[in-house]
């Protein structure tokens, strides 16, 4: 059962990696621009620990973040994303950064945009530990505000345990009408994605269900400040 | 970057001998392999500008390669590498990758910091 997407006022994505938006969430974006949202994607990271380098290789651990940058701002096009910010972060590194500043760091993008729906990861259901540091933050952030003045919290899960732990997710999005804003972000970001899009493209080909199913319908989960189990910060 | 030619890296080895320099090390089996594996071990380290000197060092192997930086009180080694290049400050780097082309290990050295 899908739903509509809700009108915004602002929109603000929030990933750690070059790409995160691109399978999950990219039509949800393009949804928004097109209607005229504003949409923010603030990417924590240029993805610089990529291991996609190719063999023969075509970039080294030190020209990998140049080209990521430059996938990040075509796919930010792609989706019609005016405002992309690179917090200029480190790949692999978010879980040991202060904690308290990864939450003044989403803290200072609330209070400035005022965003009505903060998009990003579930925390304890998104595998890499940038996801899970990142989801943390931002759920910390969101505990500074009083509740009737937080945004709303849309989160991606897809641990292996998201189903049996989480549940379904309550948020279901049909985005075939943007179908090729979302595979131009995910061709945007080519070096990743290449040996994925082949794969892809040929099952969308054949029409294989799971395949249309996973990339035609986006799933979010609101999150659940009831059952919330990300630990206070330190004083 | 291109296959290893142990002839070159060997030169660059000892060219970086006795200085001061800056290292970077990483080996990896990528954030996902226990997510797609669960049977998966996942590990990996890392280390970015560690400044160091070693006497001597050595690239040996049949390939992919090994590389061994003999430091004063210690050692630095690497294993599995299969090309090398250097960037445009004249840094050294050494990559094994995988079958898939994915990055396995790292080793790269230079006089001034990466960035």
């Amino acid at each position: 059962m899908t739903m509509e997407i809700e009108k915004e006022q602002h929109v603000l994505v929030i990933f750690p990696h070059p790409d995160d938006e691109a399978f999950g969430v990219s039509g949800t974006i393009a949804t928004h621009t097109k209607r005229g949202t504003p949409v923010t994607y603030a990417c924590l990271t240029l993805g610089e620990m990529g291991r996609n380098l190719g063999n023969p290789p075509f970039a080294t651990r030190e020209s990998l973040p140049d080209i990521r940058k430059a996938e990040l701002q075509k796919a930010a096009e792609a989706l019609g994303i005016k405002d992309l910010r690179m917090m200029g972060l480190r790949d692999k590194t978010l879980e040991f950064e202060d904690d308290g500043k990864m939450a003044d760091l989403v803290s200072d993008l609330l209070a400035e945009l005022k965003p009505s729906l903060v998009i990003s990861f579930y925390p304890g259901f998104s595998v890499h530990p940038d996801h899970e540091a990142t989801a943390r933050a931002v759920v910390r952030a969101f505990r500074r505000l009083p509740e009737t003045e937080r945004p709303k919290l849309h989160l991606v899960a897809f641990a292996n345990n998201t189903d049996a732990d989480l549940g379904q997710p309550d948020i279901v999005y049909d985005i075939s009408n943007v179908f090729e804003k979302k595979m131009d972000a995910m061709r945007a970001h080519i070096s990743q994605t290449i040996w994925l899009l082949k794969e892809m493209e040929k099952l969308l080909a054949q029409n294989d269900e799971a395949t249309v199913q996973r990339v035609k319908f986006e799933r979010f989960w609101t999150y659940r400040w009831d059952d919330d189990k990300v630990s206070e910060l330190k004083a | 970057m291109e296959p290893i030619i142990t002839a070159k890296v060997q030169e660059s080895i000892d060219h970086f001998a006795n200085k001061d320099i800056y290292i970077h090390m990483e080996t990896t089996n990528g954030a996902y392999a226990s997510h797609f594996n669960e049977k998966f071990f996942s590990a990996g380290a890392y280390i970015r500008n560690a400044r160091l000197s070693y006497e001597h060092g050595k690239i040996v192997g049949e390939g992919p390669y090994r590389v061994g930086l003999k430091l004063e009180i210690g050692w630095v080694y690497a294993e599995g590498l299969t090309h090398y290049g250097f960037d445009e400050k004249g840094r050294l780097l050494l990559a094994g990758h995988d079958f898939d082309g994915k990055l396995a290990v790292a080793l790269q050295i230079g006089e001034e910091p990466f960035k």
